[in-house]
C-alpha cells in the first residue's frame, strides 16, 4: 500500500500544467482532489512518473453565471458545490448529488473536474452531466476544445481526454425555470459508489412533460443515457404506466456487472427503481405539473 | 487533619470514584488528542521495514523463487523465504489449536495472499518496489473453496504436510482434509426425545465467514539487541505474555531474553490473539541484520490474511410438545478453519464454547457434533467479539427458537418465557455439561418488552402487514459462557487460563497496579482502577493502571472473550483485599488497639464506636516506617485467580425494522439493550461497550462477509466493500439493565464487552425474519444486504 516512485510538479497557472502535460505525455498524470488517483497508486494499478499537482490553480476554481450557462472551475471542490447558493438556486441536482458522493472529508478534497474526468462508471457526476447535456473545455498547448459529456465517456477509465490534455471548466446549460430534476441513489453505506443511480431532469407543461433526459451510474462500463426512457415520459402527463415504461427502458440499458453490491439483476432492478423514484421526486419539483 | 473529615460519608464515598461510578475514561486524553503511542509509532534508530511477497494462487506448488532483481532494487537489504527460516525451524510454526501453519510457503501455497517470502527493505517504499521484483512461479492446484466438499473423496488435498497424520492436535480424524470431530451430550436420548415429539423443527443457518477488522491492523516492531541478546517485540498482541512463551517455544531463546510489549493498540476483537508470520518473520529478520524491524499490515493483508472468524455452518434442530416446551435440541457444524487450524480458543475446546447452545432455555436433552475442515481460505476461526463460539451458539438457539414459535404459532417473547431457565434453578446444570452461575431471565424480558411497548408494536405490525408493509420485531434474549476460564478446563498452550494482578501502595497512598491482561480499548486504566478505589479507599485518580509489558507485569493470559473483568478483574479485587488486611495489622498496630477492634470505613479503620481512626493514605506511610514486629515493609502483593467457574451474563434485546420493498433497504427503527452483567463497575465504560458491540452486531448482521470466488479469489478485502458502518448508518440504542450479581466473583462481575455482538446479531435476523414471518418464511440468509433482502421480496413478488 504505498506508491511507487513519482515526481511532484506543482504548477501555479494553466498554462504551466499544459506545459507540464506536454511535456510528460502519458507519463505525467494530473492530481486534483487525489481520492481517485491516490488509492490507484497506493495499490500501484497506477504508477505515474510525474504528478501534476493543479491544486495551486486559483483560475480552475469557481463556479459562475454566464447567463445561458454555468461554469464550474474543474478545481471546484464537492464540499464548494454542496454549499454553492447559485447551484441551489439554478441547478439544484449537483449539490444533491454531491451530498451523496463519498463523506465529507473526500468531498472537501474531490473536485468536479476529477470527478468527471475519472471515467469510472461508479463517479456519480458523470451521468449528471449526461442528463444536463454539459460540455467539458479540454485545453492542451494545442488549444482548446469543447466535448459534450455524453460523447466523452468510452469505457472503464478510458474517455476522449488526451495525455496532454487539461479539463478546466465545466459548462452546462443553465436550466429554464420549473425544470424539475433529481438525483437518487441506493448504496450500501456512506463513501460507497452507487449499487445504481439514476439523473433526471423534466419539464412540463399543463400537466405534459415536454421534456425529459434520464442518465443512469455503475449499471454499465460508463454512465448510460437511456433515450427510450426519457422517450417514455416526453409527451406524458408522467402517470404510472409512464414512469413504469420508463423504468422498464432503464432497466433494458442497463448492463451492470455482479459484484459485492449485488447481482446483476438486483442492480439492473435498481436502476429501474432509482429511475422511478428520480422520476416522481423531479415531478414534485417542476413547475406546471 | 485533612478536608477529608469535614467530608460525610457520601461525599467521603464520591471522592474515591469507585465501583458504580460513571467516570471518564483516563485513557481518553491521549487518545482524543490523538497522543496515543500504537505500534506504527514507534520508531528505533536504524529501524528497517519488512513486507510480504503473497501469493495470487489459493492453492499451488511453488516451483521456484527468484529474488535476483529484487535484491537489485535500491535499498532492498534481503529477501527472506522459507529456505533461509529452514535451518532455524522457523519456517512453520505450532498454532494455538495444536496444528502447525507455514510461516513462509514452504514448496506449496495454501490460500490467496498467502506469505511466501518476506522483503526486508530501508523504508517501507523500497520494501514495496522490491516485492514487486520477486519472481514467483507457480504451478496451480485445483482449489477447494466450500468447506462442503471438503470431505468428498476426491477432494483435492490441501495439507500434503499432514496428510497421512490421523490427528492434527485435536483428535481422530477421518480424512486428510479432516480436522476434529467434536461431539458433546447425549445422542441416543436426544435421538430418541426426537422421535417421541409432536414437533420438530430443522434449519440450516450459515454463520458466514467474516472479520473483526479493528481500526488498527496487525504489526509489530522486533529488536534483537547484540550486545545482550535480548530480544525485545513491540506489537499488537491481545496477550503478550502467551506470546513471550511461545517465541521462547519456538526459538529457544530463553524467555528472560525476551520483551514483549503491547503499547496502545487500536482495537482487537480477537484478530489479535494469535500469532503471525509477520511477527516471526521481522524477529528473524532482526536477528540476522542487527537492526529493528517493523512490519505493519496494510488493510488488505489484514482482512485477507489475518484471523477471519465464524464460517459455521450449521443445521439446528428443536424437538418440542403443542406448548412450545423444548424438549430436546440437536446441532450438526461443519467449521471451516481455511489452510491451518489457527483458531484461538482454550486447547481443549475445538469448537469452543459452542455446546452453550441451550442458551437461556431449561432444555432437558440435547446432542452437539462439529467437525472441523481444511479449505484453500485463510486460516483462523478467532472468537470475534465473542467468547469462544458464543456467538455461532447464541445464533443458532436464538434463530431456531423463533422458527419453532412460528411453527406452534406461539408469539415469539412468550415462547421464550415459557422455556426460560427459572431464577430457583440457578446454580443451573445445562444437558451439554454447563453449570450456570446466575440470572434472573423472565425479568429482564418482562422489562424489555414493557419498554418498548411490545403489544403497541405486534397491533401496529399487523396493521402495517393489512396495507402490505413490511415490519419486522426482533427478540434475542441470549446468555453468554464467558471468563475463560477455570484452570481445570482451560490452557492455552499447556498454560493455564489464570489471570492476574500486582498492586503496590506508595507511601503518599497513591497506588501502581500491573495486571496479565491487555486493554485493547475497553478501559482498563480507568476501572480496574475503580475496583481497587472501592477495595481500599484510594481515589482512583491516584491509581495508575498499566498492562502489556512483560518484563513488568505479572503473568497473565490476555484480553479476549471476556476474560479481564471476570478473571483479572477478580485478581485485582482479591490483591486489593490482601493489601487491606495486611493493612489492618498496620492501623492496629498504629492506633494501639487490636484487629478485632476495627471496622473498615470507605477509605479507612475506625475503632468500632469511637471517633478514631486512620486513612489508607496514612497506613500507606505507617507500612514504610511504623510496623508490627516481625512485619515485612512496604504494601503490596500479588494475586493469581483460578476462576472456579466461567461467568454467564445475559440479556433481552428488541430490534425493531422497516423494510423498503422496492429496494430491500433495511430501516432499524429502534433497538433496545437490556444487560446483565452483574455488578456495573462503570456505567459509562459499560454504555460505550454495548453501543460498540452493537454496532459491530448491526455490521455483522447486515453486511460484513469475507467472500470468496469459487477460484478462491478474496473478494472485497478492503473497506470500500467490508462493511463497516459509519456514524450515518448506525442506529441509535437505547440501553438498560438489571443486576444479577455473579456468586463466585470476588466483586460479583460477569464482563459486558462482548454480551451485545452475541445478543446483537440474532435480533437483527430475527427482526428481519419477523418482517416476512406471516409469508411463511423462517430464514434468510446473513449478511442481510439489500440485494438479499431484494431477492425474497422479488420472489415473494412483494416489490411489484
Ligand atoms: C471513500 C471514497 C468514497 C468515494 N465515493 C464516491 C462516490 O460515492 N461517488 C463518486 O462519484 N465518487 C466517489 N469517490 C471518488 C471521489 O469523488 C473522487 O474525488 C473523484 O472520483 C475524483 O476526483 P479528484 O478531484 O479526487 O481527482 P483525482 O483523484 O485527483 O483524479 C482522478 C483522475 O482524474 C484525472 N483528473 C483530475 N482532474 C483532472 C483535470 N482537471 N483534467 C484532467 N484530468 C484530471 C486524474 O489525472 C486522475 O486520473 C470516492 C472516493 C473515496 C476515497
Amino acid at each position: 500500500m504505498t506508491p511507487g516512485v513519482f515526481e511532484y510538479h506543482r504548477p501555479n497557472t494553466v498554462e504551466e500544467a499544459l506545459a507540464l502535460l506536454g511535456q510528460f505525455g502519458e507519463d505525467g498524470k494530473v492530481l486534483a482532489g487525489g481520492h481517485s488517483l491516490v488509492p490507484m497508486m497506493k495499490l500501484r494499478l497506477a504508477e505515474p512518473a510525474h504528478l501534476i499537482d493543479i491544486n495551486a490553480i486559483d483560475g480552475l476554481r469557481g463556479i459562475r453565471d454566464e447567463g445561458d450557462v454555468i461554469v464550474i472551475g474543474a478545481g471546484t471542490t464537492q464540499a464548494e458545490v454542496l454549499t454553492s447558493d447559485l447551484l441551489a438556486k439554478k441547478c439544484p441536482i449537483l449539490p444533491e448529488a454531491a451530498a451523496q458522493i463519498a463523506d465529507p472529508q473526500v468531498r472537501n478534497c474531490g473536485t468536479i473536474g476529477g470527478n468527471c474526468a475519472n471515467g469510472d462508471p461508479g463517479n456519480d457526476d458523470p451521468a449528471i452531466m449526461m442528463a444536463l447535456d454539459a460540455s467539458y473545455t479540454l485545453q492542451s498547448q494545442d488549444g482548446e476544445r469543447q466535448i459534450a459529456a455524453r460523447e466523452f465517456y468510452q469505457g472503464i477509465y478510458t474517455t476522449a481526454l488526451a495525455d496532454n490534455e487539461l479539463l478546466t471548466e465545466v459548462r452546462i446549460p443553465t436550466p429554464a425555470e420549473g425544470v424539475g430534476m433529481s438525483y437518487q441513489k441506493i448504496k450500501r453505506k456512506v463513501g460507497d459508489y452507487a449499487i445504481a443511480a439514476a439523473a433526471v431532469t423534466l419539464s412540463m407543461s399543463n400537466g405534459q412533460c415536454t421534456d425529459a433526459a434520464i442518465a443512469l451510474t455503475n449499471v454499465g462500463d460508463t454512465a448510460l443515457l437511456p433515450l427510450a426512457a426519457a422517450d417514455a415520459i416526453k409527451g406524458t402527463s408522467v402517470d404510472a404506466s409512464a414512469v413504469d415504461a420508463a423504468a422498464e427502458a432503464a432497466m433494458a440499458a442497463s448492463e451492470p456487472v455482479e459484484d459485492l453490491r449485488g447481482t446483476r439483476e438486483y442492480r439492473t432492478a435498481m436502476a429501474g427503481q432509482m429511475t422511478r423514484q428520480a422520476i416522481v421526486e423531479a415531478l414534485s419539483r417542476a413547475a406546471g405539473s | 487533619m485533612s478536608d477529608a473529615q469535614e467530608m460525610t460519608l457520601e461525599e467521603r464515598e464520591a471522592s474515591i470514584g469507585g465501583i458504580g461510578t460513571a467516570r471518564k475514561r483516563k485513557e481518553d486524553a491521549r487518545f482524543i488528542r490523538g497522543q496515543g503511542n500504537y505500534v506504527d509509532d514507534i520508531k528505533l534508530p536504524g529501524m528497517l521495514h519488512g513486507d510480504f511477497v503473497r501469493s495470487s494462487h489459493a492453492h499451488a506448488l511453488i516451483k521456484s523463487i527468484n529474488s535476483e532483481e529484487a535484491l537489485k532494487v535500491e535499498g532492498v537489504l534481503a529477501v527472506i523465504t522459507a529456505k533461509d527460516l529452514e535451518p532455524l525451524s522457523l519456517h512453520w510454526m505450532p498454532t494455538l489449536a495444536g496444528d502447525m501453519a507455514a510461516v513462509l510457503a514452504d514448496k506449496k501455497v495454501h490460500f490467496q495472499n498467502q506469505e511466501i517470502a518476506f522483503v526486508v527493505a530501508t523504508d517501507r517504499y523500497a520494501a514495496t518496489d522490491g516485492i514487486q521484483k520477486v519472481v514467483v512461479e507457480y504451478e496451480a492446484l485445483p482449489p477447494l473453496i466450500d468447506p462442503k466438499t471438503a470431505l468428498d473423496d476426491d477432494a483435492p488435498i490441501i495439507r500434503d504436510d499432514v496428510a497421512d497424520n490421523d490427528e492434527v492436535g485435536q483428535g481422530k480424524r477421518h480424512h486428510p482434509n479432516h480436522i476434529f470431530e467434536w461431539q458433546v451430550g447425549d445422542k441416543e436420548a436426544t435421538d430418541a426425545a426426537f422421535e417421541a415429539a409432536d414437533i420438530t423443527i430443522s434449519e440450516d443457518i450459515a454463520y458466514p465467514r467474516c472479520h473483526p477488522s479493528p481500526i488498527e491492523t496487525c504489526g509489530c516492531v522486533a529488536s534483537m539487541d547484540a550486545t545482550n541478546g535480548k530480544l525485545t517485540v513491540y506489537g499488537t498482541f491481545q496477550a503478550p505474555h502467551v506470546v513471550r512463551t511461545i517465541v521462547s517455544l519456538i526459538t529457544s531463546i530463553e524467555e528472560n531474553k525476551i520483551r514483549i510489549v503491547s503499547p496502545d493498540v487500536g482495537g482487537g476483537f480477537g484478530n489479535k490473539v494469535g500469532a503471525y508470520p509477520g511477527y516471526i518473520c521481522a524477529a528473524a529478520a532482526s536477528i540476522v541484520t542487527g537492526h529493528p524491524v517493523k512490519w505493519i499490515e496494510s488493510r488488505i493483508d489484514n482482512l485477507s490474511t489475518t484471523a477471519f472468524a465464524r464460517d459455521y455452518h450449521m443445521t439446528g434442530e428443536l424437538a418440542a410438545d403443542k406448548d412450545g416446551k423444548i424438549l430436546a435440541v440437536r446441532a450438526k457444524v461443519l467449521a471451516d478453519h481455511g489452510a491451518f487450524n489457527t483458531h484461538a480458543q482454550p486447547m481443549k475446546w475445538p469448537a469452543g464454547f459452542f455446546n452453550i447452545i441451550t442458551g437461556s432455555y431449561d432444555i432437558p436433552v440435547g446432542h452437539v457434533k462439529v467437525d472441523g475442515v481444511y479449505t484453500n481460505k485463510a486460516p483462523g476461526g478467532v472468537a470475534y467479539r465473542c467468547s469462544f463460539r458464543v456467538t455461532e451458539a447464541a445464533y443458532l438457539i436464538e434463530r431456531l427458537i423463533d422458527i419453532l414459535a412460528q411453527k406452534t404459532g406461539i408469539d415469539k417473547a412468550e415462547i421464550r418465557m415459557r422455556n426460560f431457565v427459572q431464577p430457583e434453578q440457578f446454580p443451573y446444570n445445562s444437558c451439554l455439561g454447563w453449570e450456570y452461575d446466575s440470572g434472573d431471565y423472565p425479568t429482564a424480558l418482562k422489562t424489555a418488552l414493557k419498554a418498548v411497548d411490545y403489544d403497541g408494536l405486534r397491533k401496529e405490525q399487523a396493521e402495517k402487514r393489512e396495507k402490505g408493509e413490511l415490519m419486522g420485531i426482533g427478540v434475542a434474549t441470549f446468555t453468554e459462557i464467558v471468563g475463560a476460564g477455570p484452570v481445570r478446563n482451560c490452557d492455552i498452550v499447556g498454560l493455564g487460563m489464570f489471570d492476574s494482578c500486582e498492586i503496590r501502595v506508595h507511601p503518599t497512598g497513591s497506588v501502581i497496579a500491573r495486571l496479565g491482561t491487555k486493554s485493547t480499548g475497553q478501559g482498563h486504566e480507568t476501572t480496574f482502577a475503580q475496583i481497587i478505589a472501592t477495595e481500599l479507599g484510594i481515589p482512583s485518580d491516584n491509581i495508575t493502571v498499566e498492562e502489556g509489558d512483560t518484563d513488568t507485569a505479572p503473568y497473565g493470559l490476555g484480553t479476549y472473550g471476556s476474560r479481564s473483568t471476570p478473571v483479572a478483574g477478580a485478581a485485582t479485587a482479591r490483591a486489593a483485599r490482601k493489601i487491606r488486611a495486611k493493612a489492618k495489622k498496620i492501623a492496629a498496630h498504629v492506633l494501639e488497639v487490636t484487629e478485632q477492634d476495627l471496622e473498615w470505613e470507605i477509605d479507612r479503620f475506625k475503632v468500632a464506636g469511637s471517633d478514631v481512626s486512620i486513612t489508607m493514605k496514612d497506613i500507606a506511610m505507617a507500612a514504610y516506617s511504623n510496623i508490627p514486629e516481625g512485619m515485612e515493609h512496604g504494601l503490596e502483593t500479588t494475586d493469581y485467580y483460578d476462576p472456579p467457574n466461567f461467568t454467564y451474563p445475559f440479556g433481552a434485546y428488541i430490534c425493531v425494522v422497516d423494510i423498503d420493498r422496492f429496494t430491500g433497504d433495511v430501516k432499524v427503527r429502534r433497538f433496545y439493550a437490556l444487560d446483565d452483567c452483574g455488578t456495573r463497575i462503570n456505567p459509562m465504560v459499560i454504555d460505550g461497550q454495548i453501543h460498540g458491540g452493537l454496532t459491530e452486531a448491526f455490521a455483522i448482521a447486515m453486511g460484513q462477509e469475507i467472500v470468496y470466488d469459487e477460484t478462491g479469489n478474496v473478494l472485497g478485502a478492503s473497506l470500500m466493500d467490508y462493511f463497516l458502518p459509519s456514524a450515518v448508518e448506525t442506529p441509535e440504542w437505547e440501553t438498560d439493565f438489571t443486576v444479577t450479581p455473579c456468586p463466585h466473583h470476588p466483586i460479583g462481575a460477569k464482563g459486558i464487552g462482548e454480551s451485545p455482538n452475541v445478543g446483537g446479531v440474532p435480533a437483527f435476523s430475527n427482526a428481519i425474519v419477523d418482517a416476512f414471518a406471516h409469508l411463511d418464511v423462517t430464514h434468510m440468509p446473513m449478511p442481510h444486504t439489500q440485494g438479499k433482502v431484494w431477492k425474497l421480496l422479488n420472489e415473494l413478488g412483494l416489490n411489484k
